[in-house]
């Protein structure tokens, strides 16, 4: 891992193994489905649900700063606490846990390469025990919104053309075949992406274990298709966690400055009276 | 407690949708999930006595919940 720009944002699943009685970390499980937690994690992990535990549930939002003091507490986890956080789908969910641990400015969070998937793959130890959690007392920082674009800088940026956008959805959901990843809800009334965006999907970064691509490999994909880091980049997919994922790859492991997930992302775009849609991949392809 | 027996396998149902099912068992139950493989969301998953039960109840019910997809047309 010694090639990304900051790899002590990662740790390996042996360097997992190595360290589950170190009092020091909390090890955190945050899967798309959020019954695969019960089924079986690593020793030592709790569980936070991202459709409950991460995010505003009454107003679209993210997890107010009052509520995140309290879960990091209530989940044992200090200031000075390391954080590491996995979860299922090459830790979509995990990434998006980690976007908001860096928004409220913890100083040490970590993801696990590979997530949940590696875990398994590799048969390491599983357990359905409850962790043993002593509340902690956290104090967070006030929000640091630079790492997140909302809807009216994303139009600034299309109308100034002074942003890169990254798609990182599917190929089908990019040119507007359908509405949803497949089997799953569709929650936009329209198909298609933000002029002007490159389609790079997120599962790009990944190799077939969950881990990430090494940084050669990553830096090839994006310039690949433009990106190269010297413009502002918004990242964005559906509901804002596999841009979450490609928001991590951008800044911790290639080590791009001003990068931001527009996690209003296309279930907000695409149910806008009036927004600008693109349709089909020639746009990207051409640019 | 691991997952033992773990394997992985991809194929094509009705309406042409790539489903990735991946199955191991954990202590004495069979588990499995069932993505879409692209953008690879888990979307369905299932237990049972044996590989082939497990993997039967995931796919079925990935197949319900593809079945519902619909195609848009995005022709100029």
């Amino acid at each position: 891992m010694a090639d990304y720009a900051h790899p002590e944002v990662l740790v390996s699943t042996d360097w997992v193994a190595q360290n589950l009685n170190n009092p020091s970390l909390r090890i955190v499980e945050v899967d798309v489905d959020t019954k695969a937690y019960d089924e079986g994690h690593i020793p030592g992990a709790i569980g936070w649900a991202w459709n409950t535990q991460l995010c505003d549930t009454v107003q679209r939002d993210i997890i107010p700063k009052a509520a995140f003091e309290s879960l990091m507490g209530s989940s044992g986890v200090g200031n000075n606490t390391t954080v590491i956080l996995y979860g299922d789908n090459n830790n979509w969910f995990a990434a998006w846990a980690l976007w908001q641990l860096k928004i409220y400015g913890h100083k040490d969070v970590r993801l696990m390469n590979g997530g949940r998937k590696k875990w398994l793959a590799e048969g390491r130890e599983l357990t359905k025990d409850a962790a043993k959690v002593t509340p902690a007392t956290y104090k967070a920082q006030n929000a640091d919104l630079s790492i997140r674009a909302f809807l009216p800088q994303v139009q600034e940026a299309l109308a100034k053309k002074s942003a890169d956008m990254v798609d990182v959805r599917s190929p089908q959901e990019f040119t507007g075949e359908i509405l949803a990843p497949p089997g799953l809800p569709e929650t936009c009334q329209r198909g298609g992406h933000i002029p002007g965006a490159r389609s790079i999907p997120w599962a790009q970064a990944c190799n077939e274990d969950g881990s990430f691509k090494t940084a050669d490999q990553l830096k090839t994909l994006y310039a690949n298709a433009g990106i190269s880091g010297n413009r502002p980049i918004i990242a964005y997919c559906r509901i804002g966690e596999r841009s979450s994922h490609s928001w991590f790859v951008l800044t911790y492991l290639l080590g791009y400055k001003n990068v931001t997930n527009y996690d209003g992302s296309w279930t907000e775009w695409g149910n806008l009276v009036g927004a600008p849609v693109e349709r089909g991949a020639a746009a990207a392809a051409a640019s | 407690m691991k997952a033992e027996e773990h394997a992985t396998r991809t194929l094509e149902v009705e309406g042409g949708w790539q489903v990735k099912l991946t199955s191991y068992r954990l202590g004495e139950v069979y588990r499995c999930t069932a993505d879409n493989v692209s953008p690879g969301a888990n979307i369905a998953r299932a237990e049972g006595a044996t590989r082939e039960e497990a993997e039967s109840k995931a796919l079925e019910r990935a197949k319900q919940l593809l079945g519902r997809t619909r195609r848009q047309s995005i022709g100029s």
